[in-house]
C-alpha cells in the first residue's frame, strides 16, 4: 500500500512557557511511499522522526496537513481503525503474558463478523510466529527470552493481524552489535516474504542505508533529501547530509573558489571544469574518505610523495581490507580520515601525505546555506 | 572459618539482643501465660497449667461478640476500600489538571489524626435531644426517619464503624495504588491502543495484571490492620466499648489488661494468641493466593 503525505505537520505547545513558539516536530511533509517497500526514516534525535511515526499510527493528530493509506484519508482515523502494526523501541511485550498470549492480544480485540475462534487465533498466532521463527518459544514469558528473541516477538504481534503498514521504532537500539546486523536482516527478510510496506526510524545511519529501500532524511523537522541510500550517499543535498551519512564520515574544509578553481589553503583541487558555473566566493568543502586516491611513483608504488592535497600525516591505522590513513588539516578542525587500499607504501614516519581526489566524492556546499553546489 | 563465623555473630550481636529482649522474650511470655490457671501479675501465683484461659474467653460472650465485629469490619471494610482505592486512583490518574490538588486532598485525612476524625465523625452521626446530627438531617430531607447511629441498633453502630474505618484506610491505598498506575509503563497502552484494545480490556488485561502486587500488598496489610483495629473504634464509641456492643479482639485484650473489669493477663494472652491465628492463617491464604495469581 502506498503512503501519502499532503502537507503534514505537527506542532507541540514549547514546555517552557515563557516561549510562545510552538515546537514543529514535523514540518510540512509532502511525499509519498511507494508499496511494499521498506523505508527508513532517519535523522538525529529530537528530529521529529518518532512523531512523525506516530502521527502515521495515529497515536498523534496532525496539526495540519493530510495522510492517505492509498486513496483512504486516514488523517483522522483512530489508531485502532488504521490497520497498522507497530514495534516499539521496548518492544512492549506485556510481562505477564505468554508469547503466544501476546501475539493473540490483537486478535482478541476484534469484534462482530472479524471475530476468531480461540483455535483459529492459535493458528494465525503460529503463522506470525513461524514468520519471525519463533514457534518453539511459543509458551515463554518475555523475561526468559533474550532481546532478539523479544524483538521477533514484538514484530510478530504487529504482524499477525496483517497490517497494511508495519511501523518500527528505532527497532535495533537495544540490541548488541552483533544482534543488530542479525536482526537487520531479519528485517529485511520479513519485510521480503509479507510485501508489507515498512518504515522504520533510526538515528544510525549505517542500519538505515544497509537495509532500506529508501531513506527519508530528516533534520529539526524538516526533510532534507529522499533516496535511494546509495543516490542519497553519492549525492547529498546539503551539508548536514553529507555530514550524517557515512562511516567514517565525510572530512570537512574550508575552501574558496577563485576564478572558478576550487582551492583548499593554497592548493588547487579542482579544475575549471569541476566547479563551472559557480560564481567566487567562500565555501566548504567535504571529502569522502574513499575519495582520496594514492598516486603511484616510478616504481609503481603508491608512496603518497604526489598529489595536488597535501595534509599532515598523524598516523596509519590499519585495518585488514583497508588502511585508514589520519590526518590534520590546517583548513580543518579534528582528526581527518583516509581509507586507501591496503598494499600502499607511505612512511609511517613522514610528516605530510599528497594524494589526488575523485572528483565525485568532493562536495562543496555554500558557507552561508550550507545547500550543495557542485 | 571459626573466626570468621564468631565475628559473623558478634555483628548480629546487637539486633539479636533487641529483637531477644523485645520480640522473642514477650512472646515466649505471653504464650506461657496463657497457659497458665488463674495467673495473678500481683502475687505471681497460679494454679495449674492447661487449656483453661483459651477454654474461658472462647466462651466470654463478649470475646465472640468482639470477634464477630472484627470479622465483620475485616469483611466489610478491606474489600470495599480497595476496590474504592483503585477507583479513586484511576480517576486521578486520568486527569490532568489540577491531578496534584487532588491527590494531596485524598491524602489529607491520612495525616489528620485519627481520634480527631473520630470526634467529627462522632459529631455528624450523633443523635442528642437538641440536634439529629448532620447525616440525619440529610436523611431527612430524603423522607428517611432519623437513626441513632452512635447509641441506637447495632447495625447502624456496624455502618458508621465501616464508613469510619475505610475512610481512614483509604488515603494509604490511594497513595500506594496512584504511584502503582503511574509506574505501568505508557507503551503498553500505546501498543494496546494501536490493536484496537477497548478501555475496559486495557484494564483487566493490562493495568490488573501489572498492578497486583501492589493490590495484594494492600489487601494483606489491610487484613492485618483491620483485624488489629482498636483505636478507630474507641474514637467513636469511647473506651466502654462492651457496653456499645462494638468491642473488637484487640479491644478485648486490652479490657483483659487495663479495663475497668482488667486484671486477667492470662485471658488477654490468650485473646491475643486466637488473633494471632488468626491473622497468621488469613495472610498464608492470601499468599497462597497471590502466588496462584501470579504464575497464571
Amino acid at each position: 500500500m502506498k503512503i501519502r503525505f499532503e502537507g503534514l505537520t505537527k506542532r507541540f505547545p514549547n514546555r517552557n512557557k515563557k516561549i510562545k513558539d510552538d515546537v514543529v516536530a514535523v514540518d510540512n511533509f509532502t511525499f509519498e511511499i511507494p508499496d511494499g517497500k521498506l523505508i527508513g526514516l532517519l535523522g538525529p534525535s529530537g528530529c521529529g522522526k518518532s512523531t512523525a511515526l506516530n502521527l502515521i499510527c495515529g497515536l498523534e493528530t496532525a496539526t495540519e496537513g493530510k495522510i492517505f493509506f492509498d486513496e483512504d484519508d486516514v488523517t483522522d482515523l483512530p489508531a485502532e481503525n488504521r490497520g497498522v502494526g507497530m514495534v516499539f523501541q521496548s518492544y512492549a511485550l506485556y510481562p505477564h503474558l505468554t508469547v503466544k498470549k501476546n501475539i493473540m492480544f490483537p486478535l482478541q480485540n476484534l469484534k462482530g463478523e472479524e471475530k476468531m475462534t480461540k483455535q483459529q487465533m492459535e493458528e494465525k498466532a503460529l503463522e506470525a510466529a513461524k514468520i519471525v521463527q519463533i514457534e518453539e518459544l511459543m509458551e515463554r514469558k518475555p523475561s526468559e527470552m533474550s532481546g532478539g528473541q523479544q524483538q521477533r516477538v514484538a514484530i510478530a504481534r504487529a504482524l499477525v493481524k496483517m497490517p497494511r503498514v508495519l511501523l518500527l521504532d528505532e527497532p535495533l537500539s537495544n540490541l548488541d552489535a552483533r544482534l543488530r546486523i542479525q536482526t537487520r536482516e531479519e528485517i529485511k527478510r520479513i519485510q521480503n516474504t509479507t510485501k508489507i510496506t515498512t518504515i522504520f526510524v533510526t538515528h544510525d545511519q549505517e542500519e538505515a542505508m544497509s537495509i532500506s529501500d529508501m531513506i527519508v532524511v530528516m533534520k529539526l523537522g524538516k526533510i532534507n533529501q529522499i533516496g535511494k541510500p546509495q543516490e542519497v550517499y553519492d549525492n547529498p543535498v546539503n551539508l548536514f547530509v553529507a555530514k550524517f551519512l557515512g562511516t567514517p564520515p565525510i572530512n570537512v574544509f574550508d575552501g574558496v573558489i577563485k576564478g572558478g578553481k576550487l582551492y583548499i589553503g593554497d592548493e588547487e583541487i579542482m579544475g575549471q571544469s569541476y566547479v563551472k558555473g559557480v560564481k567566487d566566493q567562500e565555501v566548504t568543502v567535504g571529502i569522502r574518505p574513499e575519495g582520496f586516491i594514492l598516486v603511484p611513483n616510478e616504481k609503481g608504488e603508491l608512496d603518497g610523495k604526489k598529489g595536488v592535497f597535501t595534509v599532515n600525516l598523524q598516523a596509519i591505522e590499519v585495518m585488514g581490507r583497508d588502511t585508514s590513513v589520519v590526518f590534520g588539516h590546517e583548513k580543518s578542525e579534528g582528526r581527518l580520515r583516509a581509507i586507501v587500499s591496503s598494499d600502499n607504501a607511505i612512511d609511517a614516519d613522514s610528516k605530510v601525505v599528497k594524494f589526488n581526489l575523485n572528483p565525485k566524492k568532493v562536495f562543496v556546499f555554500s558557507k552561508e546555506t550550507e545547500e550543495r553546489l557542485v | 572459618m571459626r573466626k570468621q563465623n564468631l565475628k559473623a555473630w558478634l555483628y548480629l550481636l546487637p539486633a539479636l539482643v533487641f529483637l531477644g529482649v523485645f520480640m522473642v522474650y514477650p512472646l515466649v511470655d505471653v504464650l506461657i501465660y496463657s497457659m497458665e490457671q488463674g495467673y495473678n501479675s500481683a502475687s505471681g501465683i497460679s494454679y495449674g497449667v492447661g487449656l483453661y484461659n483459651y477454654s474461658y474467653v472462647l466462651h466470654d460472650p463478649y470475646f465472640l461478640q468482639a470477634i464477630k465485629n472484627t470479622f465483620i469490619i475485616v469483611i466489610i471494610t478491606v474489600p470495599l476500600s480497595t476496590a474504592l482505592a483503585l477507583l479513586i486512583s484511576l480517576g486521578l490518574n486520568s486527569i490532568k489538571k489540577l491531578k496534584d490538588l487532588f491527590q494531596t486532598l485524598f491524602f489529607l485525612p491520612y495525616v489528620t489524626n485519627t481520634l480527631a476524625v473520630g470526634l467529627v465523625f462522632m459529631i455528624m452521626f450523633k443523635k442528642t435531644p437538641y440536634s439529629e446530627g448532620f447525616i440525619n438531617l440529610l436523611l431527612k430531607l430524603v423522607g428517611i426517619a432519623p437513626i441513632d447511629f452512635i447509641e441506637g441498633p447495632y447495625w447502624a453502630k456496624m455502618f458508621v464503624m465501616c464508613f469510619y474505618t475505610i475512610w481512614v484506610v483509604l488515603p494509604f491505598k490511594i497513595l500506594i495504588l496512584t504511584s502503582a498506575l503511574a509506574s505501568v509503563d505508557e507503551v503498553y497502552y500505546k501498543a494496546a491502543r494501536i490493536d484496537g484494545t477497548s478501555r475496559f480490556r486495557q484494564f483487566t488485561a493490562i493495568t490488573l495484571p501489572m498492578i497486583s502486587p501492589m493490590i495484594f500488598y494492600l489487601i494483606i496489610t489491610g487484613f492485618i490492620g483491620a483485624f488489629k483495629a482498636y483505636s478507630d473504634e474507641v474514637a467513636i464509641f469511647g473506651t466502654d466499648l462492651n457496653s456499645a456492643g462494638m468491642n473488637t479482639i484487640v479491644g478485648y485484650v486490652y479490657d483483659m489488661l487495663y479495663g475497668d473489669s482488667g486484671g486477667y493477663p492470662s485471658y488477654a494472652s490468650a485473646a491475643a494468641l486466637i488473633l494471632f491465628a488468626i491473622v497468621f492463617t488469613i495472610t498464608i491464604i492470601n499468599l497462597l493466593i497471590s502466588k496462584k495469581t501470579s504464575i497464571k
